[in-house]
């Protein structure tokens, strides 16, 4: 009972340990005043997650004074890597569950039978699962884990706070899980991209404050005098989604006991700040934090310095400067005043640059290390998913013009250059980033094995292809049919002939989306296998070839 | 109202016109400054400097 003598807990412990028994009981007492059965058991898994919190916390303070971490060892920082490790766990779990859901909104489209007549599995339901899940739920892990992991190597410093990241890590999954379990329930604003309701817009917000808070502070605390361009890109995403998040989701509650909300926007006002920030997620999410993996993995992997740090500086401030004003262009030919939708378009264009001299930057980090791309799966995974940020930056103003936009918009084009964005620069960075990061994090000497990683690499790239080329087709088409009329001046085609023709696009979509999720599967198998630490496979060379110098 | 778009309208093409181009000189100014060279090219080897 060693421990059970020195038990006495800190002032953040107890704070921490009583906000968890407080809204344990008030999320108790409304889970049994309110009559909608969905918001109850939401009110119960977060009274639940309360008492898991309060128990880990008492525990923790248990422990007694071996639970004080040094934040050196020996001069050299004691890195906090546990918070890294679960969030590295949870992105691949949700990875593939968000891959699954697709593939299953893929099939349903294709064969609606698959609906099931089911409130919980039609597609108005699995869809927003879907883009949550491999959206905020992999993509939002992957930004935490590599952000906590990037921010104390350039610094040379102990990450911040010791309750705090991991109130970050936990907190952020538990609001996926209210999120998503929402969905399935039919709770939701109804806004794309920003479906949660009120409560779990609240608790994200949090959340959001306390990562913020632990970010800053271990940029405070750094060794290293320079703040290093991958963190000023974290930065940048964490304050703006944070903006973002409280501007779109300005709600007021019906009641306390009532998982409704209505916004204080209406109108037009509304649909402007709901593509403020649909767009800004796109732009700062699914952009900025992978441009920080980006110039954190790719010169550590090649082993090459940044090709140009300069460039990295007008590429940071141009595309934050830029990007915010880009959302109108999801507004064109609507009730929004004319010269927003120019602004909007003139933005989006003028993105062109900083996009392609980011690109640039990442891809110019190989020079003198070109060969590694032959050898390295891994590394060529990353720089695939740079070349894919070219292709859809370039794409995405082309779309945003609005001669383009009034064929393409409301079609499966749209669908095309999101998944060309999605599966190739966020997917691929973020599973470069995380082959990269269970080696280091579990100490093993390398992958368990490489030539998963080509097979990985193939069927996915692959399984882009099949995707991307299917909805480019099908939406041109359906573009080209909506806008088709007779020499009468009649609409030559109804609705559900393009819905038709569009069949087999959507049949290959599916396939395409199947060979993704099947190279994740690979994937996932390949790292359980590096964590436990079986022999790495006996393969011919070349296999592990990152230690060779460059040339 | 219209008084209101009218004078936000104006702000913005002086105003906000200037505030950018502004922003958008320093940025460059401050990256392509002789003086900072030195700490951008040893900040481009910030990432290989860890561990």
């Amino acid at each position: 009972m060693a421990a059970a003598q020195h038990f006495s807990m800190r002032g953040n412990e107890t704070i921490g340990a009583g906000l968890c028994a407080a809204f344990g009981v008030l999320f108790l007492i409304i889970a049994g005043l309110t009559d909608h059965s969905g918001y109850a058991f939401h009110m119960v898994v977060m009274a639940l997650a309360c008492g898991l919190g309060f128990y880990a916390i008492v525990n923790w303070a248990a422990r007694g004074e071996t639970r004080h971490e040094p934040l050196e060892i020996n001069g050299r920082p004691n890195y906090n890597d546990g918070p890294v490790r679960f969030a590295t766990i949870a992105a691949m779990f949700w990875g593939i569950a968000g891959f699954t859901v697709g593939l299953v909104i893929a099939l349903q489209l294709a064969f609606p039978a698959l609906n099931f007549d089911l409130p919980w599995t039609n597609f108005g339901r699995l869809r927003p699962l879907h883009t949550s899940a491999v959206i905020f739920a992999f993509g939002g892990n992957v930004l935490l884990g590599t952000s906590f992991y990037v921010v104390q190597r350039t610094c040379h410093a102990r990450l911040a706070g010791v309750l705090s990241p991991w109130f970050v890590v936990l907190g952020y999954n538990l609001f996926i899980v209210v999120a998503g379990t929402g969905y399935l329930l039919g709770i939701t604003q109804g806004k794309e991209y920003a479906e949660p309701e009120w409560y779990a817009d609240l608790f994200l917000t949090v959340v959001w404050v306390v990562y913020l808070l632990v970010f800053l502070a271990t940029i405070w605390r750094r060794k290293e005098p320079h703040i290093y361009v991958a963190n000023w890109f974290y930065l940048g995403f964490i304050v703006t989604i944070a903006v973002l998040h409280l501007g779109n989701n300005a709600t007021i509650p019906v009641s306390l006991t009532s998982p409704k909300s209505y916004i204080l926007w209406s109108g037009i006002q509304d649909a402007m700040f709901q593509w403020w920030y649909g767009h800004n997620a796109v732009g700062f999410f699914l952009t900025a934090g992978f441009l920080a993996i980006m110039y954190y993995f790719i010169p550590k992997r090649a082993e090459r310095p940044v090709y140009s740090y300069r460039l990295s500086i007008i590429h940071f401030w141009a595309l934050i400067f830029l990007y915010i004003w880009a959302g109108p262009h999801h507004l064109h030919y609507t009730a929004l005043p004319d010269w927003a939708q120019t602004l909007g378009m003139t933005f989006s264009i003028m993105l062109w640059m900083p996009s392609w001299g980011g690109m640039i930057n990442g891809l110019m980090t190989l020079s003198g290390a070109w060969d590694k791309l032959r050898t390295d799966p891994v590394l060529r995974m990353m720089v695939v998913s740079v070349a894919f940020y070219g292709m859809s930056t370039f794409e995405g103003p082309l779309m945003s013009i609005k001669a383009v936009n009034s064929l393409s918009h409301y079609t499966d084009w749209t669908i095309g250059h999101v998944h060309s964005g999605a599966l190739g620069w966020v997917g691929y960075v973020s599973f470069g980033a995380i082959y990269c990061l269970v080696p280091w994090l579990w100490k093993r000497e390398r992958l368990y094995s490489n030539r998963l990683v080509e097979w990985h690499f193939w069927i996915s790239t692959i399984g882009i292809v099949f995707y991307i080329s299917a909805m480019w087709v099908s939406g041109i088409m359906q573009g080209l049919m909506w806008r088709a009329y007779t020499s009468l001046g009649f609409l030559e085609y109804s609705f559900v002939e393009t819905v038709a023709a569009m069949h087999p696009y959507y049949v290959i979509r599916a396939f395409g989306g199947g060979l993704f999720l099947l190279g994740a599967l690979l994937m996932a198998y390949n790292l359980w296998m590096t964590v436990r630490a079986v022999a790495p496979r006996a393969e011919a060379a070349p296999t592990n070839l990152q230690h060779v110098p460059a040339e | 109202m219209a008084q209101m778009y009218h004078l936000l309208a104006s702000i913005a093409q002086s105003v906000g016109v200037l505030y950018f181009m502004g922003m958008f000189l320093a940025v460059v100014a401050y990256a392509l400054w002789p003086r900072n060279r030195e700490t951008f090219d040893r900040a481009a080897s910030i990432p290989l400097k860890d561990e």
